[in-house]
């Protein structure tokens, strides 16, 4: 979807500023949401991506408003309602209105280090062969869908050149729709700074991860 | 530096200062109580997670691969060729690290990452990312304006070096392999690693020797 957070290429938030390399939370309750935000991410109700989206389908102003952890608390409120693991009743109130549904376990401390540790793995088999290869030229589907994509809005309709091929991964699309299991093949592709910003653009490229859905050959 | 975006910054918890602040200390409790008592959460695991990442996987550990690169050629070709293996190799694997590759800079390139459209940071060797890498500063210029972040953190390259930057739009996560300062030969390797700071890692710096008085304090502050 266009929304807030597709922001690369935009103007006027001014300069970047720098913190200490020991400082990664800023109050208590960002300790707390976001390791709510992993432990209920353990219960296996919803793909990365589907988090990705509950943050980002937010109203742009708010989107844009908000600090990083409260995109992540947004973000899960928004998912344990919609997977039917907490009412909105039971959000307002901070109450337990009725007992957990019993699909779900939740993960227990001795088993976060190692569920850590193991990550999940995104490779998948993918039932036809590349599309593309390294050294061809592609251009992005000039496509924008209403739904997650992770094909940014400065690269559609641009031409750049597969320069590294990383097998089938779960496909982002698909996998924010709540789809399992569908994959396709994902190539690093770059694509030269006057291609995408024209005669403002300094020398050099800019390279992204994109799925053989979003490119047709150039 | 500091402005309006400025979400307390700097070494204290500022809960206690801002109304929004505790609405939202008080909203995250009642959640947490919430999905405690529902048996969705184990608290314990809360705390399992906090101190992971505030104590144990952070910047350090990917000080620790770039060092070996520097002084293992082998350990180099072999990051070059599957940098998840490589890396692997020291225990650093797992969440937000699941598929890494390495971008090595030269005098002819410099490589920068950004993820603009989220925040994807390779967690197992870098930590969890700062603020400032989740900004929308960072997000929206990276990838038009690289030399003018690069600047913003103090850092400018000659003319003649070109900018790659990489845009995390998958899970592929990306470690920039800084170049090794002159007049380090005879550093060991430990001592190489200190020198390696987490924005080295990201591309908005190089890495100095003698350390600049910040890369110092952040090796020596930073967690293991």
């Amino acid at each position: 979807m266009n929304g807030a957070h597709d922001m690369g290429g935009m103007h006027g938030f001014g300069p970047v500023q720098d913190e200490p390399e020991d400082e990664y939370f800023h109050g208590e309750w960002e300790r707390r949401a976001f390791a709510l935000t992993l432990a209920c991410g353990g219960l296996g109700k919803w793909s990365i991506d589907e988090g990705r989206y509950s943050r980002e389908r937010q109203p742009p102003a708010r989107y844009l408003g908000n600090t990083y952890y409260e995109q992540w608390l947004h973000g899960l409120e928004t998912l344990l309602v919609e997977k039917g693991l907490v009412t909105e009743e039971e959000l307002r109130t901070g109450k337990a209105a009725g007992p957990k549904p019993n699909d779900v376990q939740a993960l227990p401390a001795e088993r976060v280090y190692k569920a850590l540790q193991q990550g999940s793995p995104y490779t998948r088999p993918v039932d036809h062969p590349p599309g593309f290869a390294v050294g061809d030229r592609v251009r992005v589907v000039n496509d924008h869908p209403l739904t997650h994509t992770r094909a940014p809005r400065y690269v559609r309709g641009r031409v750049g050149t597969v320069v590294l091929y990383h097998g089938g991964h779960v496909f982002a699309d698909a996998s924010a729709r709540g789809e399992r299991g569908v994959a396709d093949h994902l190539y690093n592709v770059a694509f030269d700074s006057k291609e995408l910003w024209g005669i403002q653009a300094e020398p050099g490229d800019v390279h992204l991860d994109l799925w053989e859905p979003y490119l047709e050959p150039a | 530096m500091s402005g309006p975006h400025d979400h307390g910054h700097g070494h204290h918890d500022h809960d206690h200062e801002h109304p929004r602040l505790s609405e939202l200390q008080l909203r995250v409790r009642a959640l947490e109580s919430l999905l405690v008592e529902k048996g969705l959460v184990d608290p314990a695991a809360l705390d399992e997670f906090i101190d992971i990442y505030e104590t144990k996987v952070g910047p350090r550990n990917g000080a620790r691969v770039v060092a070996r690169a520097w002084t293992d050629p082998e350990f180099l070709a072999w990051l070059r060729k599957d940098a998840s293996a490589a890396i692997k190799s020291f225990g650093f694997e797992g969440r937000q690290g699941e598929h890494m590759v390495v971008v090595e800079n030269t005098d002819k390139v410099h490589n920068l990452v950004v993820c603009t459209l989220c925040s994807c940071y390779p967690w197992p060797v870098l930590g969890l990312p700062p603020v400032w890498y989740k900004s929308s500063p960072y997000r929206s210029r990276a990838v038009i304006d690289p030399r003018g972040v690069l600047a913003d953190f103090g850092t400018v390259l000659p003319d003649d070096v070109e900018i790659k930057v990489w845009d995390s739009t998958a899970e592929v996560r990306y470690l920039v392999l800084p170049q090794r300062p002159a007049g380090t030969e005879n550093l060991s390797e430990d001592e190489l690693a200190d020198l390696v700071t987490r924005n080295s890692m990201i591309g908005v710096e190089t890495v100095s020797y003698p350390a600049r008085p910040a890369q110092e304090a952040a090796a020596q502050g930073g967690v293991q």
